[in-house]
């Protein structure tokens, strides 16, 4: 399969970590501030503010994801995380009558054990990175990850992947319709022959014309069918 | 660019995701939560990508799926929440106990509503 075949360079690179380039200067700004802002939106104990500081940990992902040559995926990443996912997010604390001001009980009673948890992820999974990566080295060129190439191969290669995908996204979006009907509210039926506000009801929804049905209580609604 | 670069800082955002999943008391924080620890897998996704250069892309064409996928589950998410809280009067995980162990204590903080309306289900 020469379609599987990576043309990365595997070997190590004899590059100092000393003296880095321009581009992983910026990426290492950024992902401090990637960083920073993450560990702020998950101790906040302003629930609404969390929120924001996702936006700046998410906006600077799309940051690196430009860095890293993928510039189709980062402007994919400010549309649908930073337009769609946060709003809903949004939605979602204000429509669960968030408190607006600062909560005491924002975090549960857990939160030491979730402290050592993370600590234990995180200790063992960058030793095992470091350990694995230390000589690799990225090849940045352009253009890896431009609106052309993204086409290409996303409509060459992953066609299947992709129209499955739109079948998912549709039974999400009838999923969340379904899910969040009331039961109640529903609009009665309306009856033929009961005025309501002076207009005739009950001619299938259309609305009377000025011709056939003047608005007085003593005329009957005009039934056309 | 090296590749340490990018993974260790996927791996920290997955474990500050991780915190955030088991410490955060309301479910929409840690629905934000879980997003974090999507984008630290995107963010593996790419670099790898960028560092494997294979033809098909599979680390971009990946990172464009979770994103799309992970769309869809926060609107999921929020419908179900909005029916949780709509049916039980609170977004707190740990006062959703209706399908806990009965013989353990509910939590001292939870107010009366929420307390007798698990009762009711039990």
């Amino acid at each position: 399969m020469s379609l599987l075949a990576a043309a990365g360079s595997l070997d190590p690179a004899a590059r100092s970590f000393l003296s880095p380039t321009g581009v992983e200067i910026v990426f290492l700004l950024v992902g401090l501030a990637v960083l920073g802002s993450a560990v702020i939106s998950v101790t906040t104990r302003q629930l609404v503010h969390a929120a924001l500081w996702l936006v700046v940990a998410l906006g600077g992902l799309a940051i690196e994801f430009l860095l890293l040559t993928a510039e189709f995926v980062a402007w994919v990443q400010v549309l649908i995380y930073l337009g769609s996912v946060v709003v809903l997010v949004l939605f979602g604390l204000m429509l669960t009558k968030a408190p607006i001001g600062r909560s005491p009980d924002a975090n549960s009673g857990n939160r030491w054990v979730a402290l050592g948890v993370a600590l234990a992820a995180a200790g063992t999974l960058v030793t095992l990175v470091v350990d694995a990566f230390r000589t690799s080295w990225v090849d940045l060129g352009a253009g890896g990850g431009s609106t052309r190439v993204t086409g290409e191969y996303l409509f060459r290669y992953w066609v299947l992947p992709f129209e499955a995908l739109s079948v998912l996204l549709l039974a999400a979006l009838v999923g969340a319709i379904v899910l969040s009907r009331t039961g109640k509210g529903r609009v009665p039926k309306p009856r033929a022959g009961k005025l309501r506000a002076g207009k005739p009801v009950g001619t299938n929804g259309r609305a009377a014309s000025a011709t056939t049905a003047r608005p007085t209580a003593s005329t009957p609604p005009v039934q056309e069918s | 660019m090296h590749l340490v670069y990018p993974a260790v800082l996927a791996a920290l955002l997955f474990s500050v995701g991780v915190y955030g999943v088991l410490a955060r008391r309301n479910v929409v924080l840690v629905l934000m939560s879980v997003e974090l620890m999507l984008n630290a897998v995107n963010l593996n996704l790419v670099a790898f990508d960028a560092w494997l250069r294979d033809s098909l892309h599979a680390g971009q064409a990946l990172t464009l799926f979770t994103i799309t996928v992970a769309a869809a589950e926060i609107g999921l998410g929020l419908a179900i929440v909005l029916l949780v809280f709509r049916t039980r009067g609170t977004a707190d995980i740990d006062r959703l106990t209706a399908l806990g162990d009965p013989n353990e204590d509910a939590p001292e903080s939870a107010p009366e509503a929420a307390v007798q309306n698990d009762r009711a289900v039990a």
